[in-house]
């Protein structure tokens, strides 16, 4: 279900916590099985619960609770913008209408392509970078200006 | 970055976060001084005591009498918690410390745990900040090889050890408790006090928790002394303190000046008002401290004494700026969005009264407001306020009050008139990209 080089990496983080606490490892295995599977399906969920030795609905909690895990399918790259007051003084949501504009897409949708989705983010705790985004939850992306933002998604693009 | 103080100076940005260049920087020092001269823990308590460190979290509370609370003698686990949840809007000081010194955070924490005998500690950080958790991780494996961390550190017979926990999209889990049950593999919802962590709290077992610049000012007060530190600011605010300057100023970012120095100071480093244009409010310690007028804001200086006399909150040191084209409708609108978004749903009070504030505000804000709106506003938070689990339900309210009670003209003028006083041209003006 999941690849060795993830188990792997979710055995380093139940290795952190104590021998009979390995439930503790639930939000970075989700982690680990959404960047593999792209989100976190109902049986991906399942299967870190066997994993952790947890009840599913447990995992599910956890999965359904932290805005960074995805329970649908999003675009390969889930693009994120911090709207938030601090970045909106200096440009957060022009950046975001920038971003709709050239994807053709508002915020929670996905390109036709299924290329990119958009986020509307909540403190990143970056404000000073405003502009910022962070693609797919882990890249995160100061000072966009227009043309940064141009810079990106051509990247993002190839 | 810019630094008078203790945490961020002599850094050179992403060049010198490694353990060789901490150690030059005289770090470690402080470890290797209460191992080899076996200073007793009590000693290290009364040390931070004298210090006047007060948590650099939000709350202000004094981390020496906070380690104090630990049952030293208790026998079996206690826990060290770090907590880097950096969510609140306007913070972002965690961030840089521990991309660029997070070494000072990890020898904090290492005391931490000698001074309140503890063998264990976790560091939960932002889920935002993948980067800069890695970074961390990179840092403790880096003490783990020097014998910093693990058993018997610098070969003497205590033994601490040492984990990061990712976050991953919660601003409730900067409240402690709610921290808590996070490591444990739980949805973040704060648990009701007493018990306190201190007795009952990772994984049932005594914990301690601190925010991460309160632990990177440990070293400098146990190399150089509590007195020393506390001489870096003023009585009962020991010490320097970061400040994260963001909002309409030329130059956004952290400032580490001694606790005491005038706001107009720190406005003056951080470039001045955006454009020369004129300031209208500041938010002086995260959005959840009452918004002060410019004119308040002028006269305090920065520390939790003065902030709190002119009625507000140091809080986490994260100074919001707003000038003239600022609408404080659409400025509360958005805080109370976040509230709302944010809240864990635990408590009824916060659940439904963050979506009433933010409905409400909306709906002023967009031209719909009601002639009584203002007072629906102050009795919904009155019905808020001291009745949760935790303080998120007063951290969505002090907004409200504090905007509705400075800025009340331009509220009624919203509701009145169906329209912005600040017009829209402006107000789309002053907040375009800006990259200093």
């Amino acid at each position: 279900m999941l690849s060795p080089e993830s188990l792997k990496k979710i055995d380093r983080e139940i290795a952190k916590y104590p021998p009979d606490q390995k439930q503790s490892a639930s939000m970075g295995a989700l982690r680990i099985a959404q960047e593999e599977k792209g989100w976190l399906a109902s049986e991906t969920i399942e299967f870190v619960a066997e994993y952790l030795g947890m009840p599913a609905i447990a995992v599910y909690e956890v999965a359904s609770f932290y805005n960074m895990y995805d329970l649908a399918p999003v675009g390969a790259k889930k693009i994120s913008v911090c709207t938030n007051l601090p970045c909106a003084l200096s440009g957060g949501v022009h950046a975001a209408d920038y971003i709709k504009k050239k994807l053709g897409i508002d915020f929670n949708e996905t390109t036709a392509d299924g290329q990119f989705t958009l986020k509307e983010g909540e403190c990143m705790g970056a404000c000073g970078d405003a502009p910022v985004l962070l693609v797919n939850n882990h890249r995160m992306c100061s000072w966009m200006t227009e043309e940064k933002i141009d810079q990106l998604l051509a990247d993002l693009k190839k | 970055m810019t630094s008078q103080g203790i945490i961020l100076s002599g850094l050179d940005g992403d060049r010198t976060w490694r353990l060789a260049d901490y150690v030059k920087r005289g770090g470690y020092d402080a470890l290797k001084k209460i191992i080899a001269e076996k200073i007793p823990a009590d000693q290290i308590i009364s040390e931070v005591k004298k210090s006047a460190l007060r948590g650099r979290g939000g709350a202000g509370f004094p981390t020496g009498l906070k380690w104090s609370f630990m049952p030293r003698a208790f026998p079996g686990a206690k826990y060290i918690a770090c907590n880097s949840d950096e969510g609140e809007p306007g913070t972002f000081k965690d961030r840089d410390i521990l991309r660029y010194n997070p070494h000072s955070v990890i020898e904090g924490m290492v005391i931490a745990g000698y001074a309140m005998g503890c063998e264990r500690g976790y560091n939960y950080i932002h889920g935002e900040i993948f980067e800069v958790y890695e970074r961390f991780e990179e840092a403790l494996q880096e003490a783990r090889e020097a014998g910093l961390l693990g058993n018997n550190i610098l070969g003497s017979d205590f033994s601490f050890d040492l984990f990061a926990h990712h976050g991953y999209g919660a601003y409730i889990c900067g409240e402690e408790t709610a921290l808590l049950e996070s490591i444990e593999g739980k949805k973040g919802q704060p648990r009701f006090k007493p018990p306190f962590p201190a007795s009952f709290g990772l994984y049932g077992k005594p914990t301690t928790i601190n925010n991460t610049e309160t632990f990177a000012s440990i070293p400098y007060i146990i190399r150089e002394g509590g007195d020393a530190f506390l001489a870096l600011g003023k009585p009962n605010n020991g010490g320097t303190k970061l400040f994260s300057v963001s909002g309409h100023v030329n130059k956004p970012g952290n400032y580490e000046i001694p606790l005491g120095t005038p706001f107009s100071t720190l406005l003056e480093m951080a470039g001045g008002v955006r454009g020369g244009r004129k300031l209208k409010a500041v938010i002086p310690g995260g959005s959840s401290a009452p918004v002060l007028p410019a004119s308040v804001m002028m006269d305090c200086t920065m520390d939790y004494d003065s902030i709190s006399k002119g009625g507000s909150m140091l809080g986490s040191g994260a100074v919001i700026v707003m000038d003239e084209t600022t609408c404080m409708v659409k400025a509360l609108e958005r805080l109370s969005y976040f509230y709302f978004e944010e809240s864990c749903g635990q408590c009824t009070p916060c659940r439904e009264g963050t979506g009433w504030l933010y409905r409400v505000v909306h709906r002023i804000e967009n031209g719909l407001g009601r002639p009584d709106d203002l007072d629906l506003l102050n009795s919904v938070t009155a019905n808020i306020m001291g009745r949760t689990i935790c303080a998120l339900g007063d951290a969505a309210s002090m907004p409200v009050q504090s905007f509705v009670k400075h800025f009340g003209d331009e509220f009624a003028f919203h509701i009145e008139h169906k329209k912005c006083l600040v017009p829209k041209d402006v107000q789309h003006e002053g907040s375009k990209i800006y990259v200093a």
